[in-house]
């Protein structure tokens, strides 16, 4: 624990406060992230939809529609900086009625009015040219070809790596539960005890900027999550469409979508019902019809076979439809950064502009680095190169030979690669290499995955744990626990024995 | 890159790939076997279990001693090349076929072969294919990966366990686990009967009073970090009894609900699957719709025995042989499964020679018979004493000469009364 | 008495139908064979099973799981791998079934024992386990010195 008072302290490692933090890296300042859970992107971020969003939903007057707008242009440079898989595929809102064209119009001129490039309306001819998979039934939509898909949590890594090259530090398994102002810099207190000291706060924690800003003794509010279930269907689906598809939005969701992926699966969801719990991330049966006849309403060819597996997770709702980003009224030094459900990833680059000028604001004095690189090493992965092109670099690096995940074509190198980078659960090394995300689910590589980890990091085999805490994958060792077969009573056995 | 050429590539040195090989190495060819594991044997390694090997050897083996069979047979076959550690990621099929296998140590190894013999396998349908609603907590594994854990690397994956599905897989790890110390609540089927040898109810079930609840399900998994128990609800009709549904607490669950062949490579370069078995269309002489792809094993069908897995692949050889030689004909008649029979390999036969067909029903019964018509009328009678879905049928067909001057498609077609 | 049981010999699994007053008048009907009949006097009298297990294999004898390093760039002659190493645990089985009351001993034994190559497939490990005449033996070979 350093005695240093950090210039600034963000607290949350999502998409935002990952944004953030690469921003501030940019700059000479001492920047701190603090992420509760054991990784990186493991909150609301993990289960984002991966969609970077066309600019089209939200007019100007709303900050998230200025962030929106302003965020979805950056996309392309930090992908050539940061080597994050992201398409610019397209984007289709399709109609089904002449009221469902006259919503489709009104979000065409807002794009418009919000300087959107490319927006197209289609009639019937141009829709189904567009996407031939669409429902015959479909009259026509919005295209925006700008709008496109991206994998949030490689997204998220790959900013903090650029971060921590820049000399940010990153501080996991730091849940804030205090952060005490005394007059210059904020003692922030972790729940295990940790300690650190910094003169600028971000709250950006999600689901839990509301206890945070309490914990700053600052405005209160209510995050309610707002649960969202998803499935996932194999790379070979029928119904794979080449861009993302919306329906004409409800009043409170923007509806089930179909979305492709940079890999090439389908995504199909997500639902929004409200909760109390914070934690609960379970899935339900009932969705599962009402995702799938939505879903089929719009791509006939999708089908329930081709789901791979099914996910929910939550979004910070906040009242008023906004996103909440303010120097905190209470805590001048505090920045508020909440309520950051869509259009959040699109407008991620855009928000970390925003904060650091509120930075500026609320007194922090940045200078821009002379060193800065905004750069990271792209990670070659062997799925994506051609056996001659593989030829060569397995010359080099003869664990690029090493098939680990047979599903994904995911070779050893890069699951050291993840896990020299910090990312040492089975999940995170699942989402940065794309290992166990597969047809089999990690049936025959999660063996492989925990020796290497085992191997990398000195882990012994109890210690190894799906996402952390205690969601540790083996117990004991063959030979630990003491066998003592019961012997029940003799009794006739005719081969169809049942239960109660 | 390393190159070679060879007569025929064999994707897989599991049970189906070794009896390929072997068999082609023994009429003069020249074999590459790659194989992505450290050694050759496949699931057979861990499957330390009894019951392998009593039709073939008329012996009561353990997988990794019928497996030794194999690979010693190999060992001493130097047209035999074994390639271990080897993924075969990439084939180019063509006049000459190619296979790209990497490894760490050789490289990317480039392989033309005239031939090619698919024995990858299957892979078993987990969690998510079944959709089983609830938390994502650690603890989820399927029984094959238990098994892998418990038996190859000796690590136990944890203390009270709920096994889902009554096939052969599950009941076996529900003695395995117990064998290790950890408790076994119970075995959750979701068919009125269960599926695995009535032996293994009683060697793996009884004998350590794990009780089967038939007609059940698992509806919801729970636990936060680490599973901490299930909802198990029984099924009347078919349908979902919520209100009669109870927990069971544990930190465990192992799935065993169904071997999938593993045919990504196989899609990959375009050979033609079956969704009826999800392996590949094959005609009488198990070659797929690419001349000189042959596939058999569990890549081909889930097989119940072993020994047949072998038989299956021997007589694959066989073929594979004919076509090295430039014998090969592909004058094949249809086959089809009829009433009862959910698929039956291959898809076609040759005429005037003896055929060998492996099924399985989509019915149980007991006194049931095998019928088979050749374009409608009845010429093979088989009496079985007991079918059910997850007990394959095998049986032979002496030389069918459908009389060719005639017309009809001379289809064959095999149903279960 | 009465009891309804199943062989558990070979697959088939015929039900077995078991009368008996004493040990030594004891009825079996239902088998297809003669295994059956001396199995449902045993499971009666002395049930037994046959035991299959995995044993450590010590740690130097084991595969490690390092990496063939190349000697600077450019290829070496290095060779894909042909030769399995060996494994980290050896599956063993008892010879012939075993009294049902000793089988959690001998798994607790034979938890707590290591062994090392050379090892044939059926040599013994576990002589006359319990004093009943079954031996534990190896289920596979074991290479190397």
């Amino acid at each position: 624990m350093k005695n240093e008072v950090y210039d600034v302290a963000i607290v949350g490692a999502g998409v935002v406060g990952a944004a953030i933090a690469r921003k501030l890296s940019s700059y000479a300042c001492s920047t701190v992230v603090l992420e509760k859970e054991w990784d990186v992107s493991f909150g609301v971020s993990k289960t984002n939809s991966g969609i970077v969003h066309g600019g089209f939903h939200y007019p100007t007057s709303l900050l998230k529609g200025r962030l929106e707008v302003a965020g979805t242009i950056m996309f392309d440079r930090l992908q050539q900086e940061l080597h994050f898989p992201f398409q610019r595929c397209g984007i289709l809102v399709v109609a089904f009625t002449v009221e469902e064209m006259k919503t489709v119009e009104r979000m065409y001129r807002q794009g418009v009015e919000n300087r959107i490039i490319g927006l197209e309306l289609c009639n019937r001819e141009r829709i189904h040219t567009l996407e031939p998979k669409l429902n015959a039934d479909v009259v026509g939509g919005l295209h925006a070809p700008s709008g496109g898909v991206i994998e949030p949590y490689r997204f998220v890594f790959s900013l903090i790596e650029s971060a921590r090259k820049n000399g940010v530090e990153l501080q996991t398994r730091f849940k804030v539960i205090k952060a005490q102002d005394e007059d210059d810099y904020f003692v922030i207190h972790a729940e295990d005890g940790r300690r650190l000291q910094a003169r600028y706060l971000i709250n950006a924690a999600g689901l839990y900027a509301d206890e945070v800003s309490a914990a700053c003794e600052a405005e209160r509010f209510h995050i309610t999550p707002r649960k969202g279930q998803e499935f996932l269907l194999d790379r070979n689906a029928a119904g794979l469409p080449g861009k993302v598809i919306f329906p004409v939005p409800a009043s409170n969701s923007k509806g089930i979508l179909v979305i492709p992926t940079p890999e090439g699966t389908c995504m199909v969801g997500p639902t929004a019902v409200e909760q109390e719990d914070k934690e609960d991330l379970s899935t339900t049966r009932d969705n599962f019809e009402r995702i799938f006849h939505s879903a089929r309403r719009l791509i006939p060819k999708i089908s329930e076979r081709d789901i791979i597996t099914a996910f929910a997770g939550l979004r910070p709702a906040l009242e008023g439809g906004d996103f909440y980003i303010a120097v905190s009224e209470k805590q001048p030094r505090l920045i508020q950064v909440a309520g950051i459900q869509s259009p959040g990833l699109t407008a991620a680059p855009a928000i970390a502009e925003h904060v650091k000028d509120l930075l500026k604001i609320a007194g922090l004095v940045l200078t821009e680095r002379a060193d800065y690189d905004p750069l990271i090493p792209e990670v070659p992965r062997i799925r994506r190169l051609s056996p001659y092109e593989a030829d060569t670099l397995l010359q080099k690096e003869p664990a690029y030979g090493e098939i680990v995940c047979r599903c994904e074509s995911v070779s050893e190198a890069e699951i050291v690669a993840a896990i020299r980078r910090g990312h040492t659960t089975m999940d995170s090394i699942k989402f940065y290499t794309r290992a166990q995300m597969g047809r089999c689910q990690g049936g025959f590589c999660s063996y492989k995955i925990m020796k290497i980890l085992q191997r990398e990091t000195g882990m012994s085999i109890e210690e190894i744990t799906k996402r952390g805490g205690k969601s540790r994958l083996i117990t004991d060792r063959v030979g630990d626990l003491t066998v003592q077969t019961p012997t029940p009573p003799a009794q006739d056995q005719s081969g169809q024995e049942s239960g109660k | 890159m390393r190159e070679k050429r060879t007569d025929a590539v064999v994707i897989g040195g599991g049970s189906a790939g070794l009896a390929a090989a072997s068999r082609i190495a023994a009429a003069g060819y020249s074999v590459t076997v790659l194989e992505r594991e450290n050694e050759l044997g496949g699931i057979l390694n861990q499957c330390i279990h009894n019951g392998f090997g009593l039709q073939r050897f008329k012996e009561d083996l353990s997988g990794p001693e019928y497996a030794e069979r194999f690979i010693d047979s190999v060992g001493k076959q130097d047209n035999v090349e074994v390639l271990l550690e080897t993924t075969a990621l990439e084939v180019s099929p063509g006049a000459v076929h190619t296979v790209y296998g990497y490894s760490r140590q050789g490289g990317v190894s480039r392989i033309d072969a005239r031939a090619i013999v698919l024995a990858m396998g299957c892979r078993e349908r987990n969690r998510g294919n079944i959709g089983i609603p609830g938390t994502r907590p650690s603890g989820v594994f399927t029984a094959g990966l238990a098994q892998r854990l418990i038996n190859i690397d000796g690590y136990i994956p944890g203390r009270r366990a709920v096994i889902l599905g009554s096939g052969d897989i599950g009941l076996i790890m529900a003695r395995r686990c117990t064998w290790v110390g950890m408790e076994v609540l119970a075995v959750i089927e979701i068919q009125s009967y269960p599926s695995g040898l009535t032996r293994n109810i009683v060697q793996c079930l009884n004998d350590f009073g794990i009780p089967l609840y038939l007609s059940h399900t698992v509806s919801a998994i729970h636990g936060k970090d680490r599973v901490s128990g299930v909802t198990v609800t029984p099924l009347e009709e078919d349908r979902s009894m919520g209100a009669k549904s109870f927990d069971l607490d544990c930190d465990t669950i192992l799935l065993s609900v169904g071997l999938i062949p593993d045919n990504e490579l196989s899609r990959k370069f375009g050979v033609r699957l079956n969704p009826e078995t999800g392996g590949a269309f094959v005609d009488a002489g198990l070659m797929s719709s690419i001349p000189g792809v042959f596939a058999c094993g569990n890549v081909l069908h889930v097989h119940d025995l072993v020994d047949y897995v072998s038989e299956e692949s021997e007589r694959c050889a066989s073929f594979v042989i004919q076509y090295l030689k430039g014998e090969y004909h592909r004058q094949h008649h249809p086959v089809t499964a009829g009433a009862n029979v959910k698929y039956v390999i291959p898809n076609k036969y040759l005429p005037d020679t003896t055929n060998r067909f492996y099924l399985r029903s989509l019915i149980v019964k007991n006194k049931a018979e095998l019928v088979v018509t050749l374009d409608g009328e009845p010429m093979k009678r088989k009496k079985l004493s007991h079918v059910q879905p997850s007990e394959m049928v095998s049986f032979s067909l002496d030389a069918v000469s459908p009389r060719t001057s005639e017309p009809g498609e001379k289809r064959l077609e095999v149903s279960i009364v | 008495m009465e009891r309804k049981l199943v062989c558990i010999s070979c697959p088939l699994g015929c039900r077995l139908s078991v009368n008996w007053e004493d040990e030594g008048n004891i009825t079996v009907e239902g088998n297809r064979c003669a295994k059956g009949e001396s199995y449902a006097r045993e499971e009666i009298l002395a049930p037994k099973r046959v035991v299959t297990a995995t044993v450590a294999v010590a740690a130097s004898a084991a595969p490690t799981t390092a990496v063939a390093g190349r000697a600077g760039a450019g290829r070496t002659a290095t060779q894909v791998r042909t030769v399995a190493p060996n494994p980290r645990r050896l599956p063993v089985k008892t010879n012939a079934p075993l009294l049902k009351e000793h089988i959690s001993e001998l798994l607790n034994t034979l938890y707590r024992m290591e062994v090392k190559p050379p090892l044939r497939c059926g040599d013994v490990l576990l002589k006359d386990i319990a004093g009943t005449g079954v031996d534990l033996v190896a289920a596979r070979s074991l290479k190397g010195r």
